[in-house]
Formats: structure tokens, sequence, C-alpha cells
């Protein structure tokens, strides 16, 4: 996907940062990204990143003591700072979340159906035999057979993957720019998972929804994303179109983090994982330093003393953030 | 010489809780030094296998024997001498260490348990080369669990597993709560462990990158029964039920060029409740190639090598479809 139309999200140079009891916490620091209609951006990283966080703050879900800077754009409209009401409009409307456990997210007392209605009645001002109707062509959208009975279940009686189908209904009832899907399949097994995959695929084939997806796992981005996040203690460490980053990542972190996951056909016996030492570090404030040179094969004085800007690379849209980037040869040796 | 026992044998092992028929007709066979990987979906029951095998709880039916000693219905004080020969490591290192305890206490707590008085110096000196060998230093053992990250911790259980040199390791989902940059290093450290002190492990596992990198065996379980066995590299290579081509085509692969050549085989959402599993093969209410045979006869166990398949559809000679590249009409016809 590479349309030059103008992004409908535009997030430029967002931080957020959390006072605790010990101190304050930076848990993201200057993440710029753009999300361009039609297109499935996936953001990677390991837990404590901080790719949750940015997530929640693109549409104002963060509690209130988190303190937030920089700029979030929708159509041109910025989101940081923005009323309560115009937020409680934008959500839902126009940019709609889905989240790992669906069964949280779900009203247990609640048919499924009134629950999707009531987003419809709320934002569309539809009545409510409209809604219901709405409901089940919902429900058939994303792939939830006999909906017109189904519509009619409470959340218990539905097995994972349905609930999470029914997230996604409720998600997308008011046709909305942007999904943001925060570990969709985490908690579901790799056949389900496949499932819901191809909804959201579906969603942005059909509806042209734009979809940021959030995950830790780096099959689920190869199998569903056009370009790749990384994400590293707060800062977007590269960025990059999906095959390019796969076959040739030029960070260190990325690099290692694909090297550390077993690859089909590689076995004990024969072959070792790569490791990456030490521990994400948790950051009061962030460095003028990369965040990854305590952990870096390659780091040496300029990482320590400099945080390295995210760079293009010859031109392209791939950029990474650091001093000295892996070269740029296919990775296949290594791997 | 005597041959050695099996390091496990599991016989159409039976666990009911209730109505739920979590486990049902189990049977599986780990060689001394062998690494056997159970695969299977959340709700397949394989849990409760590992469960039953260390006797968190009593099997209903059927017989678990570990180095040859039949320990199904052995009670509480009996089962204490045979303990030692089998340990678990569970997925979630915060809930499986005690919060109260020193580090250097849950590690040595297995040779308490095993009724041995040992001095505090001793006892130190038996934990310190346990620490080390999973990579730990010894003076985390005067540390809490709380002060250690999740990567730690399951360092922690897993020398807490090994103290008392197990000939059978019991690993559920040991990576499965770990990232993916931690989780390499622990899947290294098990494999290290194993070729090291060559005990037999049944790795309990949903993810299947992790069984191809450390198992020698897998079996494949789903609703409270295998429906395959067989080496590593025959059920990569060659898959013969159903649902094991289903779920392997099912997990995504870290490569988008490869992932995009790849066809998941979409099964339905739907998986029957074990209160009420469906007749015949337990599959067949989401087997893309399930027919009239499939609801009224349970499939035999079909040898393949020295593994097996239970679907009828799988030949005496071990060949058969594959859903991932089969039209159902065909098959059928």
């Amino acid at each position: 996907m590479t349309t030059p139309s103008a992004p409908v999200l535009e997030i430029r140079d967002l931080s957020v940062s959390f006072p605790t009891e010990t101190g304050t916490v930076s848990a993201v620091d200057g993440v710029s990204l753009d999300l361009a209609p039609g297109e499935i951006v996936g953001m990677v990283g390991e837990s404590g990143c901080g790719k949750s966080v940015t997530a929640m703050s693109i549409a104002g879900l963060l509690p209130g003591s988190a303190r937030i800077t920089g700029s979030v754009r929708l159509d041109g409209a910025e989101l940081v700072g923005a009323r309560e009401s115009a937020l409680r409009r934008v959500r839902g409307q126009e940019i709609a979340y889905i989240f790992q456990e669906p069964m949280t997210s779900l009203n247990p007392v609640l048919t499924v159906g009134r629950q999707i209605g009531e987003v419809l009645q709320v934002h569309e001002r539809m009545s409510r035999r409209a809604a219901r109707a709405r409901a089940v062509e919902l429900l058939t959208l994303v792939g939830i057979p006999s909906a017109a009975q189904r519509v009619d279940t409470y959340p218990h009686q539905l097995s994972g993957g349905m609930r999470q189908r029914v997230m996604i209904a409720m998600a997308v009832a008011c046709g909305p720019k942007v999904l943001v899907a925060d570990e969709p399949t985490t908690a579901l097994d790799v056949t389900v998972q496949a499932g819901i995959l191809q909804v959201l695929r579906d969603l942005r084939d059909r509806l042209g929804t734009s979809i940021l997806i959030i995950t830790h796992d780096l099959g689920v981005i190869a199998d569903i994303a056009d370009r790749v996040v990384v994400m590293y203690a707060g800062r977007v460490v590269e960025r990059a179109p999906v095959d390019d980053l796969f076959a040739r990542p030029r960070h260190r972190y990325t690099a290692g983090l694909l090297s550390a996951s077993p690859q089909p056909g590689r076995h004990a016996g024969t072959d070792r994982l790569t490791e990456i030492p030490g521990l994400v570090p948790v950051l009061s404030t962030q460095p003028d330093a990369c965040t990854f040179a305590d952990r870096c094969p390659a780091a040496d004085a300029t990482c320590r003393d400099a945080a390295p800007p995210l760079e293009g690379i010859g031109g392209t849209d791939h950029v990474a953030a650091c001093w000295h980037p892996c070269s740029t040869a296919p990775q296949e040796a290594t791997r | 010489m005597t041959p050695q026992p099996n390091a496990l044998e599991i016989e159409d092992l039976v666990m009911h809780f209730g109505p739920v028929r979590a486990v049902d007709g189990v049977s599986l066979t780990i060689p001394r030094g062998r690494v056997t990987a159970l695969v299977g979906e959340s709700g397949s029951g394989k849990s409760t296998v590992g469960r039953c095998v260390v006797r968190l709880v009593e099997p209903t039916a059927g017989t678990v024997r570990i180095a040859g000693t039949d320990v199904t219905h052995l009670s509480r004080r009996r089962l204490r001498p045979h303990r030692g020969a089998v340990s678990i490591v569970f997925q979630d290192p915060a809930g499986s260490l005690d919060p109260r305890m020193l580090v250097g206490d849950i590690v040595a707590e297995p040779l308490r348990l095993a009724g041995k008085r040992i001095s505090r110096r001793d006892r130190d000196a038996r934990v310190a080369p346990q620490l080390e060998r999973v990579g730990l230093r010894a003076e985390v053992a005067r540390r809490y669990p709380h002060e250690l990250s999740g990567g730690q911790r399951q360092r922690v259980s897993i020398a807490r597993a090994l103290i008392s040199e197990p000939m059978l390791l019991i690993a559920d989902e040991p990576t499965s709560a770990l990232d993916v940059s931690v989780q390499a290093s622990v899947l290294n450290l098990l494999a290290d462990l194993q070729r090291d002190i060559g005990f037999a492990c049944l790795f309990i596992t949903h993810d299947l990158s992790a069984v191809e990198y450390l198992a020698d065996d897998i079996a494949v379980m789903y609703l409270g029964q295998l429906v395959e066995q067989g080496s590593r590299e025959r059920i990569f290579a060659r898959p013969a039920h159903p649902y094991t081509q289903a779920l392997l085509s099912a997990a995504p692969v870290a490569d988008p060029v490869r992932q995009r050549e790849r066809q998941p085989v979409l099964l339905g959402d739907d998986l029957p409740s074990a209160l009420d599993p469906p007749s015949g093969c337990r599959f067949r209410t989401r087997c893309p190639l399930a027919f009239d045979r499939c609801a009224t006869e349970v499939p035999a166990r079909t040898a393949i090598g020295d593994g097996m398949a239970a679907c009828h559809l799988v030949r005496p000679d071990g060949t058969g479809p594959d859903v991932r590249t089969a039209d159902p009409s065909e098959v059928l016809s």
C-alpha cells in the first residue's frame, strides 16, 4: 500500500509519562506515525515498550494522570488536548478499539444484539428495531454463522473467537475510519486467530478501514501488516514496509527479535536461538542516548552519548534509529 | 542387564471433573531422555494430562507409570518417595513461586519435601550450583521472587524442578507468558539442560514454533483425546490428521513473503464442549473433510511409523488427504 493520499491518522512526536510513587515513568517518547486510508500498520514490541500506551493515547483513553505532549491528528483535526465532548464523538464513530480479552470488554448481562445496538442508538440515533436489524448485518459481516439467532445470545454462550468477532462488529458499527486493535488475537487459539485476522483483512478490503494492529507476535505482523513500526523502551526504533523489515532489518533490536523466535525447520540439536541479553529498561526520563545500547552487540561511546535519529535509508520509507545499523544485505545467512 | 523402564508410560488415561470429560483415553510413552511435545489448543486437556502425571489430581481411570512405578492411585504418603522422579514447571512463574519465600528456600523446597534433613550450609551448597546451572548468580538465593524479572523467575522454577534430579520434567507452557527475546533464552536453557542432564520431558504447549525447536516427538491432542502422534520430522513434513494439518497451516510464520503464499485452513470458532463431545470423531464438527461415517464411528488409530493418526481418511499405509490442498468434494467422492 503506497497510496500517496493524505494519512487519515497522523501522530507527531507523541510523548506520554505517568507520575508514580517512585517518580515519573516515561512510557512513550517522541513517537511519530502515519496511517493511510485502507492501510494496516503493525506495531510490534515487547511488554512495556509503550505500544499499548501509544494506542490508548490516540483517542484519549489514558487516565487523567497521564501527561501527554505532541500531536495526534485525525483527518487534520487535533485530538491531543481536545475537549471530552469532542473526543466522545470521535470514539466509536471515527476511531474504534478492540482489545485482547473480549470477555472483559463485553457486558455479561446484555445480549450481544443489545450491546451492538446500543452503539448504533447512541451514535447513529437509530431506533431499537433498526439497530437490531443492523446488528444482525454486522454479525454476518464479521463471519458469525446464523447471525439472526446469535444476536440474542449472551457473551458467555459464545466461544472466545466468537466474542472477539462480536467486539469487532461493535467496533465497526459506525463505520470508523480507524480501527485500533490491541493484541486482538493474543488470547485466542491459532486456528481461531487465523479467522480473526481474515475478518480484519476483509474489513479493510470491503470498508476501507485503516487498521493499527498492536501485537508482540511477529507471525501476526507478517500475516496482516502492510507496514511495521518496531517500538523499544517507548521509542520507535524502526519503521518499514513489511517485506523490507523482515528481509533487511536495520536496527539491531529488530534483527535480534527476528532471530530470537524459532524459525520453521530449526531444532535445538543443530541450532541455537539468538538471545537478547539484559532487560528492557524502565525509564524515568528518556536519556539522550540509544535506549538499546546496554543490550546491543554493536554499541559504542556514540550510542551512549546521543540518541540516534530515525533516519531514512537510501531515500526509501525504511527508517531506523541506530548509529550502527545492520548491513543492507538480506538476513538469510543469519536466520 | 534388565531393560530400563520408560520415563513415562500413560495408558488409557481418563480424567473427568464431574461431567467435564477433560481427558478421555490418552496413551503416551516417553522413553528416557526424549522430549515429547503435547500440543493442543485451550481446553484440549493437555495441561490436565500433565497434572495427572505429577499427581496434582488423581486420574479417574487408566494408569500412569513413572520410571516403571505405577503412581496412579498412590496415597500422598506412598507417593512421596517417587515425587523426586518427576517435576513440573508452570506457565506463570509469578503465580507458582511463593512471594513470601526467598529464592534459595524455593529452590531447596523439593529436598525438604522429600524428607531429607539437611543443614542450612549443605542446603546452600546444593542450591548455588542449581542457580548457576540455570544462569543465575548464587546471590539470587537471598532475593524474593518479586525482585526478579519474568525470565529470571522462570529460571528459578526450572532450578527448583531440577534439584531432585528428576527422570521426567513436565514443562507446562513454560515460555508462553514471556516476551520473545526472553522466550529464546528459556528455550535455549531447556534445550541445554535436557542435553546435558538427559531428563525426559513432556513439553506441553500450543506454540508450534517452540515445538519444532525443542521436541523429538509430538502428540497432538483435541478435546481430551490424542488425534496424532509421531516424530517431529514426520509431523511437520507429513501431518496425517486433518486437525494437525489445520493447526500447522493456521500458525503464521514470521516471514511475510512465505506467509502470503500460505492459505490457512479456517475451521470455524465453535469448539465443541467437553461436557458433551461429538459422537464418533470429536473433530468432525470442525473438520472440512468430515463425512457420514465420522459421526457414527470412532476412528481407529492407524499406525504411521512409531506413531499413529486417528482418522477414517488415513489409509493403512499412513497416507491420506491433506486439508491444506484437498478439495473436500473430491476427497469424499
